[in-house]
């Protein structure tokens, strides 16, 4: 009996002293192949620590950090956090400063994309996070439909009104819709349209800027391409919508760099060969998604967790997870982004080589303000165009109301 | 006459515990926890103490909140919408199932039940599919009959009604049963009685089926109430953001978006508390206004 007691103490102690050393990792789908990559180098390096990834959806994967890190129990040692979250976790303080000692993330600065670690870092000098893979906005455009209306690839690039023609053209012709939604070409000119330093929904104190010029004139072009007639009239990452991709009734997609993973793994692998990519119209440049690693100020293994996002973010590792196929993670290294791979031809790009669109708009990607209240205003502002577009509502009144209710809710 | 008290010891709280301990962590923990939060503001993300007093703050955030209001509307609309349907759908049927299948009667309640038995994400993403503007087989139909097409998930109405369209066909089959079950419970000698006495199938239904289900109909309609108030998973897959002019977003979706996608837990448990407030009270006033006399016990 006395025996038993003692190996089940043993076995006790031996998976405490085994938990303590595990490195926790909460990612979000796609980002956990990234991690997966790594664990074969993580091992040989730290036989003795093994890293447990916990991974849940790209929401409740959010969702959860939001109640966890501010804990003291189960703390992830890594968090993954998408771009959009950023904002509102840098917010909240609950993540570690890399900046200081022991880590001095200050000094990787000149090694990461100019915007995405522009993002990482507050006015005061923290450094929150460290950009694990970056979304250079760019247009995904079906050249074989734009051919067949003899439009070129600069009628999509060289104005708004010259996009919407192509579009109208487009319709007329083939009968495929421009976009799925005029939500996309508002989001389109409202990242096309951004400057350094300037915020998209909100400036850097926090000030709506929701009744800007900016915001007008990206709901006129929403409204002209409504009633053209050119958008499909479908939600985007529906069924619906990955069923027209597939069968060329949707023939631009303005989106990050990462849309080629998804795009050529499941969404529309049948089509390999008919997209091709090219720069934002009028010649902007804008961040569009990306992740990020951060350390909890809670995390128990702040060492280890550091180490790791060092090797997830060395120059091998970010090479690997931009050849996953399934992944295409653009990584957010410069010299990363030097390697010949961005030379190659991309046969799903019909030869293009895509990667050095997305490298030239990375590096020309201005640095933008994220704000802790973007998700609240995304959803009062797409609210504010269907009112425009289904409703008939003028344009100004909607976004007045728009800023009434975001400062409702942010100004409280 | 005073019985003399028993000491019991630890045994009768012993066989409490079970339950006791499922109430206080399922129900009043949650329901401490929302009361504590709707007097709190502040991003979840801070945690306990970043969530500051603020009295009845986001009570008025709430009642000022033109979304909070239009998610209320879309709450009632959509239960009146799905629900008046359902029960006279479901009247209808339990009435044919008792008449004409005899034997079959248990087999077509086990039908109807598996709509509401069947995982509300698969139901929704058929019915999606189904509605589709360009590839819907709706569409389809329609076009056969020279209609549409119509923007079934996107047009703010036909939005509303594709929801509670749903909702309704999925809750149809268990109001059925709830009837099925009260009309087997009927005396034969009564439908007997009027079937003597000339009475038509319509008219035996009207005249004397329908006052003997009072009760049954008055706490079917107060589930549908109920449920109604707590609508979540049907919008919440058909338009996850409340759809066009959020003509889908009902009060619970409403709340779970502001707690999590805008990390205002006090502004959503607050709404939470309202919601609460609005359900019984609509319950209430159902019953007060037509179920007086049907929860009374029958001697």
């Amino acid at each position: 009996m006395l025996r038993c007691l003692h190996a089940a103490v043993a076995v006790f102690l031996a998976s405490s002293a085994l938990g303590a050393e595990t490195l926790t990792v909460a990612v979000f789908p796609k980002l956990d192949e990234a991690v997966r990559l790594v664990l074969p180098a993580w091992n040989q390096r730290h036989p003795d620590v093994p890293i447990r990834l916990m991974v849940l959806g790209y929401a409740d994967h959010h969702n959860r950090l939001a109640t966890q890190l501010a804990g003291t129990a189960n703390v992830p040692d890594v968090v993954g956090i998408e771009t959009s979250y950023l904002g509102r976790f840098k917010a909240a303080g609950v993540l570690e400063n890399l900046a200081a000692s022991p880590y001095l993330a200050g000094q990787l600065q000149p090694r990461f994309v100019h915007y995405a670690f522009a993002q990482t870092t507050e006015a005061d000098g923290r450094i929150l996070a460290l950009p694990a893979d970056i979304g250079p906005g760019t247009l995904f455009y079906r050249k074989d439909l734009f051919d067949r209306c003899g439009i070129q690839e600069s009628g999509l690039t060289d104005s708004w009104a010259g996009l919407l023609a192509a579009g109208r053209k487009l319709k007329a012709k083939t009968g495929a819709y421009l976009v799925a939604n005029p939500r996309e070409l508002k989001e389109l000119y409202l990242h096309a349209t951004l400057k350094e330093g300037e915020g998209l929904y909100f400036d850097q104190n926090g000030k709506s800027l929701v009744e800007s010029d900016r915001f007008v004139q990206a709901f006129e072009l929403a409204r002209a391409a409504r009633k053209a007639g050119i958008d499909a009239r479908i939600n985007t990452w529906t069924n619906e919508w990955a069923a027209m991709l597939r069968n060329g009734k949707i023939a631009i997609v303005p989106s990050g760099s990462w849309f080629a993973g998804p795009l050529a793994s499941w969404i529309a692998p049948s089509t390999a060969g008919h997209w091709r990519v090219t720069d934002l119209p009028v010649r902007g440049n804008a961040a569009w998604g990306g992740s990020f690693y951060a350390i909890p100020k809670q995390a128990g293994h702040k060492a280890l967790a550091w180490e790791l996002i060092q090797l997830l973010t060395d120059r091998n590792n970010q090479l690997n997870a931009l050849r996953a196929p399934a992944l295409q993670a653009f990584p957010a290294l410069n010299d990363a982004q030097q390697d010949p791979i961005f030379d190659s031809p991309m046969s799903f790009f019909g030869g293009q080589t895509a990667l050095q669109v997305w490298r030239h708009a990375a590096q020309a990607t201005p640095a933008t303000h994220l704000d802790r209240n973007d998700p609240v205003a995304v959803d009062l502002v797409d609210a504010a165009l269907d009112s425009v577009l289904v409703g008939g509502k003028d344009i100004r009144a909607a976004l007045a109301k728009a800023r009434a209710q975001i400062e409702l809710r942010t100004q409280r | 006459m005073t019985l003399p008290r028993r000491r019991h010891g630890a045994a009768p709280w012993l066989f409490l515990a079970p339950f006791l301990l499922l109430f206080l962590l399922f129900v009043a923990v949650p329901f401490g926890g929302a009361l504590w939060l709707a007097f709190r503001h502040g991003d979840a993300a801070t945690g306990a103490a970043g969530l500051q007093f603020v009295g009845l703050g986001n009570f008025r955030f709430a009642l000022a909140d033109p979304l909070f209001w239009q998610s209320l509307g879309n709450t009632l609309v959509l239960t009146l919408l799905a629900g008046v349907p359902q029960h006279l759908l479901a009247l209808a049927l339990a009435w044919m199932i008792y008449r004409y299948l005899g034997r079959l009667t248990g087999l077509a309640g086990i039908v109807g039940m598996v709509p509401y038995v069947t995982s509300a994400i698969a139901i929704a993403l058929v019915f999606t599919t189904l509605l589709s503007s360009e590839y819907g087989l709706v569409n389809q139909w329609l076009a056969r009959i020279g209609l549409g097409p119509f923007d079934w998930l996107h047009d703010p109405l036909l939005l509303k009604l594709s929801i509670a369209a749903l909702v309704c066909w999925r809750y149809v089959g268990w109001n059925t049963v709830l009837y099925l079950t009260a009309l087997q419970a009927l005396p034969v000698a009564l439908l007997d009685a009027a079937a003597i006495d000339g009475a038509g199938g319509w008219q035996r239904f009207r005249h004397v089926v329908l006052p003997q289900l009072r009760p049954m109909i008055i706490l079917a309609l107060t589930l549908t109430l109920i449920g109604g108030c707590q609508l979540f998973d049907e919008p919440f897959i058909v338009a996850p953001d409340g759809g066009t002019e959020r003509a889908g977003l009902t009060t619970t979706l409403y709340l779970y978006r502001l707690a999590f996608d805008a990390g205002d837990l006090g502004g959503a448990a607050a709404m939470g508390w309202l919601l609460l407030v609005s359900t019984v009270t609509l319950v209430l006033a159902f019953n007060l206004l037509w179920g007086r006399g049907a929860w009374r016990r029958v001697e």
